[in-house]
């Protein structure tokens, strides 16, 4: 049974498109018949972290308007052959395309994938309305800061509105140093006051700047944030991994502190 | 909580989510700050009747919280009311 997870945040420049590519590798890399799918027209960004941007041909516009077949527009991801990357346009603006056709887009590549996962835009306009309307569930990402958690409370109390099946909490750039001596809000203050499921929190980690300078996501390698993306990908799987926190909130296992304080 | 207070002196996280707070039940709720004033002041007026209580330290909000097992989060009103210490021994046991 496959299934469409929509990755949005409300507020631009959080990560969306980072823990898109990340959770979109980290699945492949469990073995799941994967695909990326950048909704964001107009603004398209996922191509370059994923380090396909040289091999598009087509996007997902040419796909609702009928100018090429999916299969022409699908690329291949680099590493693994099960994971593919269905871009933007670059040249065209949200109008381009309707929830209805959102809705068809993901049901045609839920013979061919365990997993789809949409990259929404930031906003709450139509692009967001698009992205989320063909989604059985949905991961907001946020950061610990006053406006990127404001904006993932609204953007909660969108998708409850329109009755999003499972909403997660995706807690990104935590920073172990500031949380400790009280000038970061903690994993825990940011889960309180959202209240929804945690499914992951990711530190802040040098290691996603590099790795999007080359265009490999990290999901997997030996790095605070690659781990961190991998245990949300097996927790997306039904696996009982427990919940790491990088800023060693209370009452959970903490193995990631131990890591950073070695760093 | 208490210790880290006092060990560091900046404590802009703190401030952080007090404001967010504030914030959120004003952008949810629509309604203004006064409005949770108003409830608050009701709240005093009835409280101070049986207890001894300072209207400066009651916290009014709202917030989501699930009830009993249910995965549901669903709004809540919360209200805390210190009380004052005298009132601790005997007879504040009584009344809760």
């Amino acid at each position: 049974m496959s299934e469409v997870i929509v990755i949005t945040s409300g507020k631009g420049g959080v990560g969306k498109t980072t823990t898109s590519a990340n959770i979109g590798t980290g699945l492949a890399m469990l073995g799941m018949r994967t695909a990326l799918i950048d909704t964001d027209i107009g603004l398209r960004n996922l191509d370059v972290v994923m380090g396909l941007e040289n091999r598009i041909v087509y996007n997902l516009v040419d796909v609702v308007e009928g100018n090429c077949r999916m299969k022409q527009a699908l690329i291949r991801d680099k590493r693994y052959p099960n994971l593919y990357l269905l871009p933007s346009a670059q040249t065209r603006d949200k109008s381009a395309v309707n929830p209805e056709q959102m809705i068809k887009l993901t049901e045609d590549l839920k013979d061919e994938f365990d997993y789809i996962l949409l990259d929404c835009p930031a906003g709450i306009e139509q692009g967001f309305r698009n992205a989320i309307a063909g989604a059985d569930r949905a991961l907001v990402v946020t950061t610990p800061e006053v406006s990127a958690i404001r904006d993932a409370d609204r953007i909660i109390g969108l998708l409850e509105a329109k009755d999003m099946g499972q909403v997660h909490l995706i807690v990104n750039r935590v920073r172990t140093d500031m949380v400790r001596r009280g000038d970061m809000m903690s994993v825990d203050d940011v889960m309180d006051i959202l209240a929804v499921p945690l499914l992951g929190a990711i530190p802040d980690d040098e290691a996603i700047v590099i790795s999007t300078n080359q265009g490999e996501p990290l999901a997997g390698t030996d790095t605070p944030s690659g781990q961190a993306y991998l245990d949300i990908c097996k927790r997306l799987l039904g696996e009982d991994i427990p919940l790491t926190m990088p800023d060693g909130g209370r009452g959970f296992i903490s193995r990631l502190t131990g890591f950073l304080k070695r760093a | 909580m208490f210790c880290r207070k006092h060990v560091f002196g900046s404590q802009s996280g703190e401030i952080a989510r007090k404001r967010l707070k504030l914030l959120l039940v004003a952008d949810k709720t629509n309604c203004s700050p006064e409005f949770l004033e108003m409830i608050k002041d009701d709240i005093f007026a009835v409280v101070s009747k049986y207890l001894e209580i300072n209207s400066g330290d009651i916290e009014v909000g709202l917030t989501k919280a699930a009830f009993r097992g249910e995965t549901d989060y669903v709004p809540v009103l919360y209200a805390a009311v210190p009380v004052s210490r005298r009132l601790v021994r005997g007879h504040f046991n009584a009344v809760i």
